[in-house]
């Protein structure tokens, strides 16, 4: 007998029992359906976040003032403000390491143009701003070098806050007030997005730093509240780190008692993180889909004994028609796989469709890889060699006169 | 001599005792005979029929079908002696429930040399319209008569074209007209060259056999 044929014979063996076939089949129809549907929506969960940490910027590494140790980034080392746009300069002369540097001020405000008005946050940056985070501007342009040295009342502003103050008008070389004064528009930048915490990238204005500082905060000290480098690779990093640590203990002059006065931070932790999180998930997953297939295939075993008893006098009418006892074992290990492989197929359908569903009401895209779909196909059938072997062995074994003569 | 039987012996192997099924049968069955065996319940006449049909083995003894030692051949050898030179017709009939007629009968088909499945339709379609069944191909056995049973039973016994047919009791389960159909068939059968060795209890299903083998305690008498 060919495998076709087995195989077609097998299926009409399955279709004879539709309820019986689709009840033991449904461990194995759960179990591969949930291992998708969650493969799907966790790799599409993971892309998303991947793609919202490259958003941040270009090789992106930040510097805040204080030490982690001091508790946290900000608080408590609040006191001693100790990072400048000089200590930036100096970074970006002495590290070759470093290809772009920005200060960074922030500042609440809320923003008035016309009748409309929307409280947003102010961030002051250099120039090098739209290089360090990889930003473009949609439509007019960024401010130039001399604005950020005379501190000229500019800004651009990012689409949310264009959407909320402008509704459809161009604000381009409009004028908006900001914490009541005056700053003209020059630009609008393209649409970031959400941020890997959820929070929208595009709802802000940014400005010359020299302005946010004098206008908006009415300062007078140099601070800034960090310093956010793009280096030239990211797999200089370690040594990035080293070196500009070094030029900012010499620059704040710290012996070597005492600990840094800033910390450094970069993506890797965020990356690392999402990284471990799937992995845990895969072996969750791993876990889940071995005990639903071992569970599957229990069932299938169990009703491939109960088919091979049933069927006892069948086996031995064709063991006298000239069945080979190979041909027997064939027969009823076509009908396990074909069993699973069927679970299998529809698990694979229905694990689709749950992840297409969850991905509608979260707006998350799924990705469906071909491996998982492949893998899931390959250890389902599997399983039906597998548990089907027994029966089928025991099928084959069986004496033909005395099968024959059972009622 | 398409059957040559020397001092077959068998025994069955209880817990305590030991049943002596067949005790040194030797006999000679020539090709184109219509033989019957008779004897009482026990005597051994389903045993001998079983190693006959290669079902089962001796334990001791030689048995040579159509000149081949066929206690010597491993089991794939004796499959494919059982599906080319031989076909089983039985008491209760062991037709596949819920497989309609055609498919029955194309059965022993799936087991020997390929053919094509329209082949293989054509083969059993004509058998069973030549036996009569020509209205009842898509039938299956529930919706047929004992008698209707039989005959796809014997279509399917005859597909392979096998030069020998062993019947056991194959008229237990019918009426006597259907028994007297069955038993013209298996004339008709003969007369066109097949070799029929039937098991019956029935002095007036043996009439029908050329000869009459009688068996006692597992010896031919
Ligand atoms: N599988 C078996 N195990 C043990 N003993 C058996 C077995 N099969 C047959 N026997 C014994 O062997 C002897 C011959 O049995 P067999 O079936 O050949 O008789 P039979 O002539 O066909 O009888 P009947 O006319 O009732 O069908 C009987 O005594 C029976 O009990
Ligand atoms: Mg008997």
């Amino acid at each position: 007998m060919t495998g076709i044929i087995t195989l077609k014979i097998a299926m009409r063996a399955l279709i004879r029992n539709k309820a019986r076939s689709l009840l033991t089949a449904l461990g194995i129809i759960i179990g591969i359906a949930a291992v998708i549907a969650v493969v799907a929506v966790g790799q599409g969960a993971s892309v998303t976040m991947q793609k919202q940490i490259n958003s941040m910027g270009n090789n992106l590494l930040i510097i805040f003032p204080g030490s982690q140790k001091a508790g946290g980034f900000h608080g408590g080392a609040g006191t001693q403000q100790t990072l400048t746009a000089e200590d930036g300069e100096a970074i970006l002369k002495e590290c070759p390491l470093v290809r772009a540097m920005t200060p960074l001020v922030r500042s609440g405000a809320q923003c008035i143009y016309r009748e409309n008005d929307w409280a947003t946050s102010v961030q002051g940056v250099d120039v090098s701003y739209q290089e360090v985070r990889g930003w473009d501007v949609a439509s007019g342009s960024f401010f130039t070098d001399s604005d950020v040295r005379s501190a000229s009342r500019v800004c651009v502003i990012g689409k949310t806050v264009a959407e909320q103050l402008f509704q459809g008008e161009d604000p381009v070389n409009q004028t908006i007030r900001i914490k009541n004064m005056p700053f003209r528009v020059m630009g609008v930048m393209t649409s970031k997005g959400s941020a890997a915490w959820g929070q929208d990238q595009d709802d802000t204005i940014i400005a010359p730093y020299t302005t946010v500082r004098r206008v908006l905060q009415n300062s007078a000290f140099n601070n800034v509240s960090q310093l956010m480098l793009s280096l030239i690779s990211m797999d200089i990093l370690p040594q990035a780190k080293e070196e500009i640590s070094q030029i900012l203990r010499q620059r704040h002059r710290l012996n070597a008692s005492t600990d840094n006065d800033f910390t450094l931070t970069d993506m890797t932790e965020v990356t690392q993180m999402i990284t471990q999180v799937s992995s845990l998930m895969t072996m969750l997953l791993t876990v889940i889909a071995s005990i639903s297939l071992v569970v599957g295939g229990i069932g299938i075993m169990n009703i491939m004994l109960v088919a091979v008893s049933e069927r006892t006098r069948e086996i031995g009418l064709r063991l006298a028609i000239g069945a080979r006892r190979r041909d027997i074992l064939m027969q009823f290990l076509a009908e396990a796989v074909a069993l699973s492989g069927a679970g299998g197929l529809i698990g694979i359908a229905l694990g689709i469709s749950t992840a297409n569903i969850i991905a509608r009401i979260n707006h998350w895209p799924v990705m469906v890889s071909p491996g998982a779909v492949l893998i899931a196909l390959t250890f389902s059938a599997g399983v039906g060699i597998f548990f089907g072997f027994y029966p089928a062995w025991r099928a084959a074994r069986l004496n033909p006169i005395e099968s024959l003569r059972r009622e | 001599m398409l059957i040559a039987l020397r001092q077959i012996s068998k025994v069955y192997h209880m817990e305590e005792v030991d049943v002596p099924a067949l005790q040194g049968v030797s006999t000679n069955i020539a090709a184109g005979e219509f033989v019957a065996i008779m004897g009482h319940s026990g005597s051994g006449k389903s045993t001998l029929l079983n190693l006959l049909g290669c079902l089962d083995r001796p334990d001791s003894g030689t048995y040579l079908l159509d000149g081949c030692e066929v206690d010597r051949l491993g089991s794939d050898a004796l499959a494919a002696i059982r599906n080319r030179k031989i076909g089983f017709v039985f008491q209760n009939f062991n037709l596949l429930p819920r497989t309609t007629a055609l498919e029955n009968v194309e059965l022993p088909l799936y087991y020997g040399p390929k053919i094509s499945s329209a082949e293989r339709h054509d083969r059993a379609r004509t058998l069973l319209i030549r036996l009569g069944l020509k209205d009842r191909l898509g039938h299956h056995p529930g919706q047929l008569s004992g008698g209707q049973q039989q005959r796809v039973a014997i279509a399917r016994a005859l597909v392979n074209q096998p030069p020998l047919i062993l019947a056991d009791e194959p008229t237990g389960n019918l009426d006597s007209r259907s028994a007297d159909d069955i038993m013209a068939l298996f004339q008709e059968l003969n007369r066109e060259g097949i070799t029929i060795v039937m098991v019956t209890h029935e002095p007036d299903i043996a009439r029908f056999a050329k000869r009459v083998i009688q068996m006692k305690d597992g010896k031919i008498v």
